[in-house]
């Protein structure tokens, strides 16, 4: 019971919580800046708002969703660590797989 | 098997076995969605492209429309995290000021999803259309769907807080559905991030 | 729609069906009202959240679902033993291999398994249920109305006829017009459903409810095969899941996933289908790896060889098992990289498996052996299914699964995998742990029959098949010429098909004549056994445990003994009452509202499906209503059956 970190001591103001939301929207126009207004190739510019993505992913389950406060933070980071490789397999592999049908794209 | 002793420090939905475990089981049901969606988003980016001379994302989309749906559904989701931070502070107000507010940006996020699917549809782009709208319409309208489920879940959880004030079954109930919500944000900034901006900038 | 339609027509066989069903369920009401067992049927069984029932009852369905599938397999095989047979026409045969190879997978196999965990683990962990008793029976009730679901098609409206794997275009709306295929897409969209649940549920039962003394890497191997099973199931059905939806909406609501036409790709789900199905064949090997592990240690008297590298292979195979998918359709020609990736993946896949089929061979080495009907399967089980191994590893070279692709040589060689794996281990777990479910053990003589006759004939069966494959015989056709040269192999296959059919009616058989003579249990522990399932007492209390019991170790049963022996008998501590869930009939009512959106949405009768998602909506906010916390075991209650169990 004891690491449970996000306890009833905290009862002043929510700074993680008004941290973690300037975060995501400084990061929400981050990546609408590299997308619209910056001069990289659209390579880079994917490449750089997935992991604008990705870090706003980890705002949300650490500063919002307390995902390391319980008993079994260790089972619930594994779950989610798990997930996002199931994830990247699933999404780079099928992509990978089904790249051979792309010289007909606009059938 | 409820007589340990909790400290006065840990929250009300710590507090008993089937707290813990539903907490528990419930983060692992976000693993599975994770791979639900992930199967979605893989079938989407494979389909993007394939518009079988239909309209495009490039002549529909609107980045105005997406930022409002987007920084509404992400002030819900701060919201929401100031109700559970009420909630742990003991303050039933709190936890339904900030839920109300919650809902209604919820809300406020879906009607303008509609509009925005409507509008698509007027413009002869909906799931029939071409391989490129069905995989649009169903990954964001799964997404939605989550939205419209989280909305009305969360409405019923409020009306037991109604009945039976802070407990450690409904602040449970509470903390599941908040996970929930945030999840669903989550998932929105993949959308954001791999549908509408890959599909502006492309 | 006109009622000749509605229900099949036209075919004696399916006549016969109309009838065999329609006599067995007014039997089974007059039976039920004969004896007034109603009220019991429902307040014990269909209402319970006790893991012990649920299990009885998953197996009941999984052994009802072995007979049907079996008979699908059989007249498969009368089909084909002679060339240009008539027996059956092409539609019925493509339905009778498509229904054959869906029961047996996710409605045989995996019930089959799901039932001896839902039985086991919790016992074998010192657990008195599972993490959520409500959702475990939310998870029998939707595998079952799923299954039946499936089940009535060749009845009512058709049986889907695309192959199990329902590959597009073939299973798309122009070339399977009829409601078959929706029964498909549904019937395994609702069961998927109760199958996520399980997943969950034991995922958090292994990890937060064993018992406080016994650590992950002393949990008995059948456990330990059952938590990497359940990381699994988690994360490949949501991709079934996934997958059934988009060809539900190709097919009822116009979208183009998988259309020839509008931009839709036919391979996308070929990619889906295999990323759910890969894994999908581990979720029903592991357990059985498990069961055989049990089983083999048990009956060698000794412990269990490797334990360590037995669970790294298994982490292994859980991670891999996820990018292998792509060795199904190497021949869907995606290149050279490609096919290189998955082929190597696929290999490698095997070592982790080699590696454990060298630990029960170390576990049997000096063991003393008991052959018992058990270990007999278990035995089986190792030449066999290194047989199917040795044939994948060959079938995982992506060039030369060009020659063997979709040939009868794939078709021998997952029977081998699939049978002397999960089916022997099915077999093998029902006799060993028949007397913890239900007071007594099975025949060993009825049993050793029909053991030899059935792997007899597995082997007489499947084994010319590889023959039958490399002399270029096609999967899937329903008949072939004088010419082709494949008759005798043919005939020799169907002679082990009719003799596999001779060992599960003895099986049967076995049931009901153990059930008549078979001595009862005067203790928890027929087989001096050495996980804790084995401290219960019999019959197993609906409790399980009066006292918790202590795990100072692998194969903690078998400690405790020892010290017994040593006389160091556990002290005698008071009772204290014991915290249980309450019965519930939301499970069933809420399956029994997703069986009737299914079937609307089968039939494209939206009035139907809506009113069956209200209902399953409106039995969740009912759940979410209610409070109820369950009950505790007086002390009083607690001694009564303690002194009545005979331990």
């Amino acid at each position: 019971m004891s690491n449970n970190e996000q306890t009833n001591s905290h009862s002043h103001f929510p700074w993680s919580h008004l941290i973690g939301f300037g975060l995501s929207i400084v990061l929400t126009l981050l990546a609408l800046w590299v997308g619209f207004a910056s001069d990289f190739s659209f390579r880079t510019i994917m490449i750089i708002v997935v992991i604008l993505a990705l870090i706003q992913a980890a705002i949300q389950l650490l500063m919002f969703m307390h995902i390391t406060e319980s008993d079994s933070s260790r089972i619930q980071v594994g779950t989610i660590l798990y997930a996002v490789f199931i994830a990247v397999a699933i999404v780079a592999g099928t992509i990978w797989v089904m790249s051979f049908g792309m010289h007909n794209m606009n059938m | 098997m409820e007589s340990v002793e909790y400290s006065p420090n840990t929250p009300l939905e710590y507090q008993s076995e089937t707290g813990r475990l539903n907490i528990l089981g419930f983060w692992i049901f976000l693993g599975a969605e994770i791979a639900l969606f992930s199967t979605l988003f893989a079938t989407y980016l494979v389909l993007v492209g394939r518009t079988a001379g239909g309209p495009g994302p490039e002549e529909l989309f609107e980045i105005s429309g997406v930022l409002i749906e987007t920084f509404l559904l992400l002030t819900s989701s701060f919201t929401c995290g100031l109700a559970i931070h009420y909630m742990r502070n003991h303050s039933l107000k709190g936890v339904f000021l900030w839920i109300g507010v919650t809902l209604a940006l919820g809300l406020g996020f879906l009607g303008f999803e509609i509009y925005e699917f409507v509008h698509y549809i007027h413009e002869g782009a909906a799931l029939t259309t071409s391989a490129y709208w069905s995989g649009f319409f169903v990954l964001v309208g799964t997404h939605g769907a989550h939205v419209t489920m989280g909305i009305a879940w969360i409405s019923l959880i409020l009306i037991q807080l109604k009945q039976r004030g802070l407990t450690p079954d409904t602040t449970r109930k509470v903390f599941i559905s908040s996970l929930y919500w945030h999840f669903l944000d989550v998932v929105w900034i993949f959308i954001f991030t791999a549908v509408y901006l890959y599909g502006m900038v492309m | 729609m006109k009622l000749d339609e509605f229900f099949v027509t036209g075919d004696p066989l399916i006549y016969g069906a109309d009838v065999s069903i329609a006599l067995t369920m007014i039997g089974a009401i007059f039976v039920l009202t004969y004896f007034k067992k109603w009220k019991w049927l429902w307040t014990e069984w269909l209402t319970t959240v006790d893991h012990k029932k649920l299990g009885v009852m998953y197996i009941i369905a999984a052994v009802l679902m072995l007979f049907r599938g079996g008979v699908d397999a059989l007249l498969m095989r009368a089909q084909l033993t002679v060339p240009d047979s008539s027996f059956l026409d092409a539609n019925h045969y493509n339905e009778i291999f498509t229904t054959h190879g869906t029961i047996m997978i996710i409605f045989m196999a995996m019930p089959f398994l799901i039932g001896l965990i839902n039985v086991v683990v919790p016992l074998q962990i010192g657990a008195r249920d599972v993490a959520y008793p409500f959702l475990n029976a939310v998870s029998f009730w939707t595998f079952f109305m799923g299954a039946m679901l499936f089940n009535i098609s060749f009845v009512i409206g058709g049986s889907p006829s695309a192959g199990w794997t329902s590959y597009v275009p073939l299973a798309g709306l122009e070339l399977s017009p009829g409601v078959g295929q929706n029964y498909y897409l549904l019937g395994l969209q609702i069961a998927g459903i109760g199958t996520l649940l399980t997943g969950i549920n034991f995922l958090v039962t292994i990890l937060k409810m064993r018992v406080p003394s016994m650590k992950l890497m002393q949990m008995p191997m059948f456990t330990w095969s059952s938590l990497i099973t359940m990381v699994i199931i988690i994360f490949a059905f949501p991709v079934l899941t996934v997958a059934l939806a988009l060809m539900t909406f190709d097919r009822l609501f116009g979208s183009h996933f998988f259309t020839m036409m509008d931009g839709g790709m036919p391979m996308l789900w070929a990619n889906l289908f295999w990323i759910w199905g890969h894994p999908e064949v581990y979720i029903v090997i592991l357990p059985a790896f498990g069961m055989f592990s049990e089983i083999i240690s048990t009956f060698a008297r000794k412990t269990l060889f490797g334990y360590k590298a037995m669970v790294y292979s298994m982490v292994v195979i859980a991670g891999l098992s996820f990018l292998v998918w792509v060795h199904h359709f190497f021949t869907m020609g995606a290149g050279g990289a490609v096919n290189s990736f998955f082929s190597i993946t696929t290999m490698l896949i095997a070592v982790p498996t080699g590696v454990k089929i060298f630990n029960w061979l170390f576990t049997l080495y000096k063991g003393r052996i008991r052959f018992t009907t058990a270990m007999l399967w278990s035995l089986a089980f190792i030449p066999n299914f290194v047989i199917g191994g040795v044939t994948g590893v060959m079938l995982a070279m992506a060039a030369a699964d060009y020659q063997y692709h979709n040939t009868y040589f794939l078709v021998a060689h997952f029977h081998y995998v699939l049978i002397s794996g999960t089916v022997y281990a099915c077999f093998a777990g029902l006799y060993f742990w028949y007397p913890k479910m239900f007071n007594h053990r099975l025949n060993e003589r009825l049993g050793k029959w029909s053991f030899w006759i059935f792997v007899a004939g597995f082997n007489l069966c499947f084994f010319p098949m590889y023959f039958l494959g490399l002399a270029g015989m096609p999967r899937r056709i329903y008949t072939y010429g004088i010419g082709d040269g494949w008759m005798s192999l043919n005939v020799l296959a169907t002679f082990g098909g009719v003799l596999m059919g001779i060992g599960f009616l003895i099986l049967v058989y076995n049931i009901y004549y153990s059930f008549r003579y078979s001595p009862r249990e005067t203790t928890g522990d027929p087989w001096d056994a050495r996980t804790l399932e084995w401290s219960t007492p019999a019959p197993v209390p609906h409790y399980n445990f009066a006292h918790l019991p202590e795990a100072k170790g692998h194969d903690a049963f078998w400690i405790m003994k020892e010290e017994k022996k040593q006389g160091k008998a556990p002290e005698k501590k008071p009772y204290k009452p014991i915290h249980m869930p309450s019965y519930s009939g939301v499970p069933i009512i809420m399956s029994v509202f997703f069986f009737t959106a299914g079937f609307g949405m089968v039939f494209s009768w939206h009035w139907m499906s809506i009113l069956g998602l209200v209902g399953v909506l409106a039995t969740m906010v009912i759940r979410s209503f209610d409070y109820d916390k369950g009950f505790y075991v007086s002390v009083e209650e607690i001694e009564e059956t303690e002194k009545k169990t005979t331990l």
